[in-house]
């Protein structure tokens, strides 16, 4: 697995610039607009991002109180998009390569049996599938089919701790994300092998992708080829560069 | 009463112009977020300048993660959405318990309205500070249901899942969104209209900022203890 931990130093040293969360919504808000509709003269920038980011906190808490484990409405086969919508931080034609006969999902945290898993004993496990929308955080959505395992029944075949807070993903990409409990719990939270009852292209996340239809989009890696469960919060990507964490839906 | 004569009379209660002034800071927030997030992936075949928006910087985050600054619009939309919600809450609950609403809003008809708009256009139309005209009071009363359209399409676009019903009562996922963008375009007509008529009129503006008018050219508030003008 050395093309992933390539792509991660690129992905840190140049193509996405290491900027800290927070110097980066300092300098970026674009509050002269804002000036401008209210007359307000808001000059503490600093203050301001705190309050923002602490409302985003807060609103994690109000989406974690609002879930449920209700099913998301599920569409016809018929309504599922046949050529999905590519989407990644990068073009296409820089989607990770993986070798499928050599892969191993790597496990580590709070799991009883951390034995990396091949993509045939994955396969051996019971497989279920869903037509479900997918939510993208700039607004548009679509709606797939998508077929794997049950995330709950893999957390339970591994012994993750299902008190725990957080389950982590780390993706050859150098992309990285995580949820909470109740969500990886949710029975719809898929780990996902197939779109459109094919085995993943490279470009839709091959060979494993978390599909999570209670969440936004990027709540949903590809390319996974690590996880973890925590009790400390890992954050992720985009989360780290200032979207909600919870991303729900 | 004459001209010069210098007693005050209270026109808008402190409730009304305390919410007032914050809706109208909400309400920017909503739209110059709203807008940002429109960019990032619009319906109809066009954005809005970015200098009218309010999010993260647009440089900076095209050159750090290839977008345009959505985060921050993000950030601001959640965060205003609270500010809006709870004093819209407080303003409604105030209008309704008070009397305000059915004192200043109510009756009107189809007729006053065309009858208020004739005159209005003709410029035979007077202005009485803290009396609505039927005009008036049909587009108070209307942007204010634009504004519950707005929570509800807005919960229901932020929470199609968890909000189902909400989203299904609105036809689903897209035509809420549609919706959302149809309820912002109305608020901003409105607000066009809203500001030019303080232009026209420009002693509305002390008004609702002081609470206070000259006697003589004024009807005083309901006084919300006793049910009549105080």
């Amino acid at each position: 697995m050395t093309a992933p931990r390539d792509s991660k130093d690129v992905l840190r040293q140049g193509a996405v610039r290491a900027i800290e969360r927070r110097s980066f919504l300092k300098q970026g808000l674009s509050l002269g607009a804002l000036t401008l509709f209210t007359g307000c003269d808001v000059t503490d920038q600093d203050s301001v991002q705190y309050a923002l980011n602490a409302v985003s906190r807060w609103n994690d808490r109000v989406q974690a109180a609002l879930f449920t484990h209700r099913l998301m409405p599920t569409y016809p086969e018929s309504a599922a998009v046949k050529d999905f919508r590519f989407n990644a931080y990068y073009g296409e034609d820089a989607v990770p390569k993986i070798d499928g006969a050599s892969y191993k999902l790597g496990l580590s945290g709070l799991v009883d049996n951390r034995k990396p898993w091949t993509l045939d004993e994955l396969y051996a496990l019971p497989q279920a599938s869903q037509v479900t929308r997918h939510v993208c955080v700039e607004g548009w959505s679509m709606i797939g089919k998508w077929g794997g395992v049950p995330f709950r029944t893999f957390l339970a075949r591994i012994g993750a701790d299902l008190t725990a807070k957080y389950v982590g993903f780390e993706c050859a990409d150098g992309y990285y994300s995580s949820i909470d409990m109740a969500s990886a719990l949710h029975p719809q939270t898929l780990l996902t092998f197939k779109i459109s009852d094919e085995i993943l292209a490279p470009k839709y996340g091959y060979p494993l992708k978390l599909r999570v239809p209670t969440k936004l989009g990027f709540k949903n890696p590809k390319w996974i080829t690590a996880m973890y469960v925590t009790n400390r919060f890992p954050g992720g990507f985009w989360e780290d560069r200032g979207y909600n964490w919870f991303g729900g839906v | 009463m004459t001209g010069t004569d210098k007693t005050y009379v209270t026109v808008h209660p402190g409730v009304v112009r305390l919410t007032h002034w914050i809706n109208a800071v909400a309400t920017a927030i909503m739209i110059g977020s709203g807008w940002r997030i429109w960019n990032s992936s619009p319906i109809f075949d066009f954005s809005f300048p970015v200098a009218v928006t309010i999010g993260g910087d647009p440089a900076l985050s095209q050159d750090t993660h290839n977008e345009l600054g959505l985060a921050g619009a993000l950030q601001w939309h959640f965060a205003g959405m609270w500010l809006l919600a709870i004093n819209g809450l407080v303003y409604v609950a105030y209008g309704i318990l008070s009397g305000h609403f059915r004192h200043s809003f109510l009756p009107v008809g189809p007729s006053a309205f065309i009858r208020d708009a004739l005159a209005a256009l003709t410029f035979r139309l007077p202005h009485r500070l803290g009396v609505y005209n039927a005009v008036q009071k049909t587009l108070y009363l209307g942007v204010l249901a634009a504004g519950v359209l707005m929570v509800l399409t807005g919960l229901a676009i932020w929470k199609p899942g968890q909000f189902q019903e909400l989203a299904w009562l609105f036809g689903g996922f897209d035509t809420a969104r549609l919706i959302h963008f149809l309820g912002m375009s109305a608020i901003v007509l409105f607000l066009l209209v809203h500001i030019a008529l303080v232009v026209i009129v420009p002693k509305t503006l002390p008004t609702m900022i002081t609470g206070r008018a000259p006697a003589h050219e004024a009807e005083p508030a309901l006084d919300p203890l006793h049910g009549r003008p105080a």
